[in-house]
């Protein structure tokens, strides 16, 4: 099941580049929650925050107060591996493994992590490429063909595998459907709807429509800050924001 | 498609399928340059070193001049073991600091480290064995296969060094992302996901170090000094092929003459199924459509 997440004073920097000014946002369990705004609005930082990806870009740094469930994402003691073991990311460019079959991409997570039950493993793959709805199209060729053998949007729905194998109680998606064409993003979009059962889900996009279509909270930021965060319906109907109406009818941005 | 191309078009046509034949043709003058070179060289060997090539050779210790026939079984022994224990030592070693430099490296220290590796590729062979020599040989107060093997480990580092840093380089940032966001820790990361990733280029530049101090004499003739007797131990004088070579090269003997370059040909081909035997176990696992 999935858990919410709350974040109170969110602040990120790139070297001496603020990206996001004291953050606060909660989160719902098992709900699919829409990041959008302008290209380098903070966005992608914000979610690269809630796992603690930001940091592994060199001089990148974040500090504040982010709960995923029980997990303390910044508390003192807490390991940056263990968070993103449970809360799974995937990303604006398909990334499979190269060198690794479409079995070993999604047991990658489980193998590499000392996970050893061979058996398990293998039920785990299984279900993971199913509720990615890739399962039917790579079942006769999961050890015989490269993960980057598969069609764009194919690879896609492999990371969403890859991701779910892990069991993470949360999934972060950076614009997934922005390298893909039309047919690939309406798949990964119906994917997101069915995920939600099970997973809480954070989705950074650029495409408004796409935020309409699958979010039921949408939150808009604009140069580093959180200006509004709604019900979905709200924000594209009737925004309290002026700078929220203005970019959602296309003013700017 | 559109038909009918206009006079303009034909014309620039045929001067570009000029320039496009010329182009072709150069490429393939170059291509034959470089094959050509290599072939005359393994051909000549081939049919002078096949002459005294026979199964005593293979198997036999030198007879003492004066006395026809004997072989470099010891030679060819000794070279195999000097070539492996360097393997075994500067191929992890090469690697490692790879890693560091690839992955950590991007500092002052790192820095250095490179310049270092750069100006110990460019050192002369002969050099690094004397510094063996005056390290190791003079302090055992003997010359021994570690010693040599010591020399050619030397030697092997920065190139494969250099080499795995530059593959690890070109291992896209995004999969290590990938990795990283799965909980995978960063030495994980690195060892199973981006050396793995490298690892076809990674395998080229240690088979490019093996095969470079392979045919490797001047550090050995400081270093392992070469027997003509099979060595008792590791830490003895020890036969090589390239000593051997360059020993019965240079000696007044035909018979000897003929050993020399059948030892040249052993030596080439110890190292083309050296090679050629590390590409085919490597490439056993490559599956459909990997990059």
């Amino acid at each position: 099941m999935g858990v919410g997440i709350e974040v109170r004073g969110l602040n990120a920097w790139y070297g001496k580049n603020q990206a996001l000014k004291s953050i606060d946002m909660t989160v719902p369990a098992n709900h699919v929650t829409a990041v959008i705004g302008p290209s380098g609005c903070g966005k992608s930082t914000f979610v690269r925050c809630l796992n603690r990806m930001h940091e592994t870009i060199p001089e990148a740094r974040a500090e504040g107060d982010v709960k995923v469930g029980d997990l303390e994402v910044y508390g003192a003691d807490t390991d940056p591996v263990e968070v993103r073991r449970r809360i799974g990311m995937v990303f604006q460019k398909p990334n499979p493994f190269p060198t690794m079959s479409i079995y070993d991409n999604v047991a990658a997570g489980l193998k590499l992590n000392g996970f050893g039950n061979r058996k398990q493993i293998s039920e785990l793959v299984e279900r993971s490429l199913k509720m990615a709805a890739l399962w039917d199209e790579v079942k006769d060729t999961l050890h015989k063909k490269s993960g980057a053998s598969l069609s764009g949007g194919q690879q896609q729905r492999l990371c969403i595998a890859r991701s779910l194998a892990v069991e993470p109680e949360v999934l972060l998606m950076d614009e997934p459907a922005s390298a893909l064409d039309p047919i690939s993003t309406s798949k990964i979009e119906e994917l997101i709807f069915q995920l939600k059962q099970h997973y809480t889900v954070v989705i950074v996009t650029h495409n408004m429509q796409q935020a309409a279509r699958v979010a039921e909270l949408t939150g808009f930021f604009l140069m580093g800050s959180l200006i509004e965060y709604d019900k979905t319906e709200k924000i594209f109907t009737t925004p309290a924001d002026k700078r929220t109406e203005d970019y959602i009818t296309g003013r700017f941005g | 498609m559109p038909d009918s191309p206009s006079v303009a078009t034909v014309k620039i046509s045929v001067f570009r399928r000029l320039t496009n034949s010329c182009a072709t043709l150069f490429a393939i003058a170059a291509a034959v340059l470089v094959i050509l070179p290599l072939m005359a060289i393994f051909l000549y060997l081939l049919i002078k070193g096949v002459q005294s090539l026979n199964w005593a050779f293979l198997t036999q210790l030198p007879k003492p001049p004066g006395e026809v026939g004997g072989g470099m079984a010891n030679a060819i022994v000794g070279s195999g073991i000097i070539l492996a224990m360097a393997s075994l030592v500067g191929i992890p070693v090469g690697i490692g600091c790879g890693i560091y430099l690839a992955e950590y490296g991007r500092n002052a220290f790192g820095d250095v480290v490179r310049f270092t590796s750069d100006v110990l590729n460019g050192v002369p062979s002969i050099v690094i064995g004397i510094a063996v020599y005056s390290l190791i040989v003079v302090r055992q107060k003997h010359f021994s296969a570690f010693a040599g093997s010591a020399a050619l480990a030397i030697m092997m580092v920065p190139t494969v060094a250099r080499a795995t840093e530059e593959m690890l380089l070109m291992v896209p940032n995004n999969i290590r992302e990938a990795a990283l966001g799965l909980g995978i820790p960063k030495w994980r990361t690195t060892l199973s996901i981006s050396l793995r990733t490298a690892s076809a280029g990674v395998i080229t530049g240690c088979m490019l170090a093996f095969a470079r101090v392979a045919g490797e004499t001047a550090p050995l003739l400081f270093t392992t000094l070469g027997n003509q007797y099979w060595s008792r131990s590791l830490n003895q004088p020890t036969a090589a092929l390239p000593l051997q070579i360059y020993t019965y090269a240079l000696s007044p003997y035909d018979d000897w003459h003929k050993q020399a370059w059948a030892g040249a040909l052993i030596l080439i081909v110890m190292i083309v199924a050296a090679v050629a035997a590390v590409r085919i176990v490597t490439s056993r696992g490559t599956l459909k459509g990997a990059s």
